[in-house]
């Protein structure tokens, strides 16, 4: 496309970001500051990520964008086809194919390598946010690794629901140092970020924050040794791939209580259709809409 | 200064603009005492109290802390990591108002708990007993361990606030005004319960007050403050009955007899 930059962003600007990229990969779960741009997309939409991304893509590099593990959200095709657009470089929509991910609210299901990099879309980078209101106290909080008032809220909820009820951005403290938020992914994808072998950078557009998790890093969720940290995940199995272990998203389908869940990720449960798994809601072979499709 | 000494002071100098709030101050603090800071409003006690506990730094003088392991710590001199150690572990700090210090939308068992899991305690039941063990200590009924600090009265507030400072056993509390803004009949029971505590746990405590009878009941040892100078100081008993500086013997003539 003529009249942008490769990847929209100027020269300079993806330089002060890869700075701030290289700072936050030497200080693991660290906020790095950066001077965040004005995109093209509001905030809360990724803008966050997409810098990230304009700032670590090359012309050889394949980029899948997934928005709550789907492949063809609006948020997820628009950002796609930003990329494609300003920098040509081929998209995809299958985990393996890609050298790039880009993500909100969830990470893929099936196991990232040490070619891929993965990058999350962060509204809040400050994980004690909700509990201390003055961003001087908390780099203080931060500066003295001071983290028993997490462990505090972690008490309140136990106290009062018998167990931790954060379901997502579960906070995890990374490399035993810096207590982190994950994004808004489910505490279900909380052990993914454990040792994953592929490089994790988190935006925060409008927060102007950088931070990362370098591969192959200890990422521990918080919580009481009489508690232990325990994902959950709704008690079915997908509805057209049959997996048992995937996250799950429960679709309402009719007006008389009828429920399907399926697969937030797609492209997990279109992989596992095509090698031929089925769920009790698949439509059968050789049917009419299995045609049409 | 012995070689006992808790927390020593010497020289203590600080101005704020043209007003002298403390002036060549010197204190001392043996384990297992309470020394009372006594005066009027504007003599320099708070100050004195922030100074001592390193929150404020003066602009001269030195404020030496002794350690469990006997070393000697200059408190103003100390990295800010340490000192905030300290204060999480070996020192406490109760507030005249118990909202300063109290989370008040965590629960009661939450509040006294923090500091135990500051220190890295992370087994929920036994931190849960150990807020039931010092709410019964405070005399708060340990079933109100779940409730929220805002339904307790002002009493139970201040001994919760008691409960949360002592949980982690610290050697030296700072009490600013600990009975202030209580009724007399809640003043009472909490002067009693804080100074068993202190006896029975052989905590040092720097007392902040401007009630003598309170300083006459709690404290071993009493500094008298005027305009930021220590115009007296000795044993609480010589001091009140004996009062030999013009400003304390007007200070204990003021006390209403009932």
């Amino acid at each position: 496309m003529t009249g942008y930059n490769f990847a929209y962003l100027d020269e300079q600007t993806k330089r002060m970001i890869r700075r701030a990229i290289l700072k936050a990969v030497a200080i693991p779960g660290h906020q790095i500051p950066f001077g965040s741009r004005e995109m093209p997309l509001p905030y809360g939409w990724g803008t966050g990520g997409i810098q990230l991304t304009a700032a670590v893509l090359g012309p050889d590099d394949g980029l899948k964008v997934i928005d709550q593990g789907a492949d063809d959200t609006t948020n997820a095709v628009s950002i796609r086809r930003f990329f494609a657009r300003t920098a040509g470089v081929t998209t995809t929509t299958h985990t393996a194919d890609a050298t790039i991910i880009q993500t909100r609210h969830r990470i893929p299901e099936l196991k990232l390598t040490d070619k891929q990099i993965i990058v999350y879309q962060v509204p809040q980078p400050e994980p004690l946010s909700k509990l201390e209101s003055s961003r001087a106290e908390t780099r203080r909080m931060h500066g003295l690794a001071e983290y028993g008032l997490m462990h505090v809220r972690l008490y309140e909820d136990i106290t009062r629901f018998g167990h931790v009820s954060i379901s997502y951005d579960y906070p995890v403290m990374v490399g035993g140092r810096y207590l982190m938020s994950p994004s808004p992914i489910p505490a279900f994808d909380n052990p993914k970020m454990h040792m994953m072998p592929a490089l994790q950078l988190f935006g925060a557009g409008r927060e102007q924050r950088i931070y990362a998790i370098p591969p192959y890093t200890t990422v521990e969720s918080l919580d009481f040794d009489d508690h232990p940290f325990r994902t959950t995940r709704a008690p079915h199995a997908c509805g057209l791939c049959g997996a048992a272990d995937s996250y799950l998203d429960e679709v309402v389908t009719d007006d008389r209580g009828g429920r399907l869940y399926v697969c937030s990720d797609t492209d997990h449960c279109e992989t596992r259709r095509t090698a031929g798994h089925t769920g009790t809601e698949s439509p059968p072979v050789d049917a009419p809409a299995e045609q049409a499709a | 200064m012995t070689d006992d000494t808790l927390l020593s002071a010497r020289g203590l100098n600080l101005r704020f603009g043209n007003i002298p709030a403390l002036i060549d101050v010197d204190a001392d603090l043996w384990p297992g005492e309470v020394l009372a800071i006594v005066g009027e409003s504007g003599s320099g006690k708070t100050t004195l109290l922030q100074v001592l506990s390193g929150r404020v730094a003066p602009q001269s003088g030195v404020v030496w802390y002794r350690d469990p392991e006997g070393r000697l710590l200059d408190v103003h001199a100390m990295p800010a990591p340490a000192l905030r150690a300290l204060h999480r572990s070996d020192w406490g700090f109760v507030h005249q108002n118990p909202r300063d210090n109290l989370r008040m939308g965590v629960t009661a068992g939450g509040n006294v708990g923090e500091r135990l899991m500051a220190q890295g305690s992370r087994h929920y039941g036994r931190i849960r007993a150990e807020a039931i063990d010092w709410l019964k200590q405070v005399e708060i009924d340990g079933a109100r361990v779940d409730d929220l600090p805002r339904v307790f009265s002002g009493g139970m507030l201040q001994r919760l606030q008691i409960a949360r400072t002592l949980v982690t056993h610290p050697r030296l509390v700072f009490m600013d005004e600990p009975t202030g803004g209580l009724d007399v009949s809640v003043q009472a029971r909490l002067l009693d319960l804080i100074r068993s505590l202190v006896r029975r746990l052989n905590i040092a405590a720097v007392l902040v007050t401007h009630d003598l009878a309170v300083a006459r009941l709690l404290a071993n040892r009493i500094m008298v403050m005027q305009r930021g100078v220590v115009v007296e100081a000795g044993l609480t008993d010589q001091v009140l009955d004996d009062p030999q500086h013009a400003y304390t013997q007007l200070l204990v003539s003021s006390v209403l007899s009932a």
